[in-house]
């Protein structure tokens, strides 16, 4: 029997020249996506201020929504020019009108929804772009912590390949993405995040100390070292706490974009995801439940083109990530995620449509995961050398942004020195003193797996510190302790047996059972 | 022989002898697996058979199980991170646990044996290293409480090749779990174990070490930690009997119960949490068949009772480690008996 399900038609030989193209030529092909220098982003203008619904944002002069994409007017078309107009079927939800014509709805549209931007790759505006005003303070602390993220990354991945700390992700290409979303967002907003946004939680007041110490789990890391690095979470910062399995946060941010409109809360939910997380099913309920709950989430999603090895094209046909919305009846964009003037804009006016209008927003940035997957993997081997330096010089989001920071007269050469000088500076020292800052107490092991530490882990941490006392070489010897438990003291010749019935009525096994005193 | 050759070799020898078996799981072709499992075998056997699918666990495997219902058998691989780094498979398989439980464990019995389910899922299970709480758990005993379901995990290279093909040839559903930090390790074949007809009893333990003063049952790492645990402890004279579980259900009580007959103690070892865990069982069919044979009460030895920390002194003591085994079995063998006279 042929084996059809998910069946690719390619093979390796024919796919490596074929993911090629995929973006590292993109620039020079006119067949997919339009990032190069063509003045394309007046789209907006040319086709006016239409609306798709009737709620409507009259708190920026400058919002007009792209909402005019192929699949949009087709779609229009469809249901209204050649139909039987005095037939209709009322159906819940709103009139449906029928038509004699038997057409399927076309799987794609004709062109890809285009993606909004403002300033190009030399860092000048597009001319007639529309977007939220910066003002020069704020430019300016966009560009040091896009900045500082940099450097960030590259001292903390060195880290990692000196065996210092185990694993690493770096956020390179996706800074725009992470400084100026964050930048267009309130602090009362609640981020729910995936792993590649370090930079809003820097933004948010997150130091190099605390990065620091969540890399190196000592007793400082607010997170107690439970967690493996990256995953930093801070509650004074409505940040979550980073979770391994993908996509489960999105549920969870239209969960808490609910429970922020019940509060009647000038809050929305924001969480982030990559492209591969679309393809959980957790990012299809959460669409829906946020649409149908009227949640005030906007959904991040940074399109960099790869989950780990898988590319695009192979995690999903659609028109990437954007067209979805619209089937959940969830208003979208696409912005260029190396873009941070777009970024801001389009995050500043999606989030005053979600909490003023009380809905869900998607928002699909697209961009490049410039660096490896993680520490565990090496890009190089799937996708070609070329397309990453393209990314990484010619569509760099830093550079980009630091051309119009200049261009303003905000920012010179000198500046430059100074900030990455202190910058590494600064992380050095932080990393320095992480690395000799005590680990987490035994304690640390047994807190917060419940509230209130229940008798059978007290006893656990009991009979852990008496087999430390007893038998010391076999256990690390950073072990800090805080918690005071006396020791059990029984006489000599008891010894044994008080031991082995305790351990008869204990009903929690473990590793460290100790009760022998020999 | 590494256990990462055995299992690709099995797999890539159980494909040619059957056409019906295919691949599927995330980056299992044309990365050829997140720990290269897979390796070589898209090339082999053609995008038709190894099959990459998105990130969507609860789909690919509920389209696993579907084309096991018409007559395939699939082998789903739950990846993991590249290289040596997280292990995923545990936290993946439960994305997709209601196809595993609700459908592939129960078809057969629902469809009074009208709908099997010949489907292997396989991937790393367990704590590896320095990956904290989602990336470090083992699932055997979830996978094992569950009827219809059979669950196998290997130690060595032999029972790598041997399982996973009786895992694959088997008409029931099959949960393999694999151990990421064992792939690279490296075991002696014999010949008879590298002939592609080779395959192992699913519901057989085996004896990797006799003894006769206290029985040591574990499974995949914990067998080479209860061996090196053994092997201290002849230094001080007790002579342990070292069980490989391989099979954890069906689970080969008999084996472990004519062992504790002979020893008269037992120790138990495993990495997940003592509640409810492999332990635990094993423990209650030795009170079961064999109370009265027991010397000692029966030491567990498990995982702390807490989700695993990052940070890598309280992973160390979070974990197993080859001294809590030999201290356990020591004070199995010391004691006085009988115990509750001692009260
Ligand atoms: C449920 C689940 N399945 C698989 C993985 C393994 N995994 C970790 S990251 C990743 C890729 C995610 O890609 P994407 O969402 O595009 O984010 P990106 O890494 O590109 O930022 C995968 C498959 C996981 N962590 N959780």
């Amino acid at each position: 029997m042929a084996i059809w399900l998910l069946a690719r038609s390619r093979t390796i030989i024919q796919r490596l020249p074929k993911m090629m193209p995929c973006f590292g030529v993109l620039y020079h092909s006119s067949s997919s996506f339009h990032y190069s220098a063509s003045p394309s982003s007046s789209f907006l203008m040319s086709h006016g201020p239409r609306r798709l619904t009737s709620g409507t944002t009259p708190f920026f002069f400058f919002f007009s929504r792209p909402e005019s994409t192929k699949a949009h007017t087709q779609l229009e078309q469809l249901y209204t020019s050649e139909d039987d107009d005095d037939q209709a079927i009322d159906f819940p939800g709103g009139k449906v009108a029928y038509t004699c014509e038997m057409r399927f709805i076309s799987e794609s549209a004709e062109k890809r929804v285009p993606c909004y931007r403002v300033l190009d790759d030399n860092g000048e505006l597009v001319s007639h772009s529309n977007h939220v005003q910066v003002s020069k303070e704020m430019g300016v602390k966009m560009y040091t912590n896009m900045v500082t993220l940099q450097i960030m990354d590259s001292v903390f991945y060195e880290l990692q390949r000196q065996g210092r700390i185990s694993f690493y992700v770096t956020s390179m290409g996706e800074e725009a993405v992470n400084i100026a979303s964050a930048a267009a967002l309130s602090a009362h907003d609640v981020i729910l995040p995936q792993y590649r946004e370090p930079g809003v939680l820097l933004w948010r007041g997150f130091t190099l100390e605390d990065f620091a110490n969540q890399l190196m789990g000592n007793k400082a890391d607010f997170g107690k070292g439970r967690q493996m690095p990256i995953h930093y979470g801070s509650n004074s910062l409505n940040y979550f706490t980073v979770s391994s399995p993908i996509a489960t946060q999105l549920p969870q941010a239209a969960g808490v974009a609910y429970s922020l409109k019940m509060d009647a809360k000038n809050a929305c939910a924001v969480t982030y995801f990559g492209d591969g997380s679309t393809s959980e099913g957790d990012f299809h309920a959460a669409l829906n439940f946020a649409a149908v709950m009227e949640a005030p989430v906007i959904f991040f999603c940074r399109n960099n083109g790869w989950a780990i090895s898988t590319p695009v094209q192979e995690q999903f046909r659609s028109d990437g990530i954007v067209v979805k919305g619209q089937g959940y009846g969830i208003r979208g964009i696409r912005v260029d995620g190396n873009d941070a003037l777009a970024v801001y804009s389009a995050v500043h006016t999606a989030r005053e449509m979600a909490i003023t209008e009380s809905r869900p927003i998607l928002i699909e940035a697209l961009t490049y995961r410039a660096g490896h997957h993680s520490t565990s993997d090496d890009s190089t081997k799937y996708r070609p050398i070329h397309e990453i330096e393209y990314w990484k010089m010619t569509r760099n989001p830093v550079n980009r942004f630091k051309k119009w920071v200049e261009k303003n007269g905000w920012w010179e050469d000198k500046d430059e020195v100074e900030l990455r000088s202190s910058v590494k500076k600064q992380l050095l020292e932080a990393i320095r003193v992480a690395e000799k800052t005590e680990k987490p107490s035994v304690e640390e092991i047994f807190n917060d797996v419940y509230d209130q530490l229940p008798s059978n882990l007290e006893e656990q941490e009991r009979l852990l510190r008496q087999a430390i006392h007893n038998h010391p070489e076999d256990y690390p010897s950073d072990v800090p302790s805080r918690r005071h438990f006396p020791p059990i003291s029984v006489p000599e010749e008891y010894a044994e047996d008080i031991f082995s019935v305790s351990s008869n009525c204990s009903p929690s096994a473990n590793g460290w059972r100790e009760r022998d005193s020999y | 022989m590494t256990v990462r050759e055995a299992l690709n070799s099995a797999l890539d020898e159980e494909m040619s002898a059957d056409h019906k078996v295919f691949l599927m799981g995330e980056e299992v072709g044309e990365y050829q697996g997140a720990y290269k499992i897979s390796k070589g075998l898209l090339e082999k056997y053609g995008p038709e058979r190894v099959l990459d699918t998105p990130i969507t666990e609860a789909g690919f495997t509920g389209i696993g199980v579907g084309a096991a219902y018409y007559g395939l058998r699939p082998v789903v691989e739950f990846m993991t991170f590249n290289f040596s780094m997280q292990v995923l498979s545990g936290q993946q398989s439960c994305f997709a646990i209601d196809h595993i439980i609700n459908s592939a464990a129960k078809s057969n019995y629902m469809s009074a044996g009208q709908i099997s389910v010949p489907i292997v899922f396989r991937g790393p299970n367990g704590a590896a290293a320095g990956v904290g709480a989602q990336h470090s758990q083992c699932y055997a005993a979830w996978y094992a409480s569950c009827p219809g379901l059979k669950v196998l995990s290997p130690y060595s290279s032999e029972d790598a090749r041997g399982l996973l093909k009786a895992a694959i040839r088997d008409p029931d559903p099959v949960v393999f779990l694999e151990n990421e930090l064992l792939y690279g390790e490296s075991f002696p074949v014999s010949d008879e174990a590298l002939d592609s007809s080779f395959c192992l009893p699913i519901g057989k333990a085996k004896i990797e070490r006799e003894g006769k003063d206290v029985t040591i049952t574990a499974f995949s790492k914990m067998v080479g930690y209860a061996l090196k645990a053994a092997e201290i402890l002849s230094k001080e004279g007790i002579n342990a009997e070292v069980i490989n579980l391989r099979s954890i259900r069906p689970l080969d009580r008999s084996t472990i119960n004519a062992s504790v007959r002979k020893t008269n103690r037992l120790v138990t070892v495993e990495e997940g949490f003592p509640q409810h865990g492999v332990g635990a069982e094993i423990c209650t069919s030795v009170i079961e068949e064999s109370f009265g044979y027991l010397d000692a009460p029966v030491e567990r030895v498990a995982g702390a009772d807490v989700p695993m920390p990052y940070a890598a002194n309280l992973e160390r003591l979070a974990v197993p480690q080859v001294e809590d085994i030999v201290r356990a079995a020591k004070r199995a063998c010391y004691r006085s008996v009988p115990m509750a006279a001692a009260a």
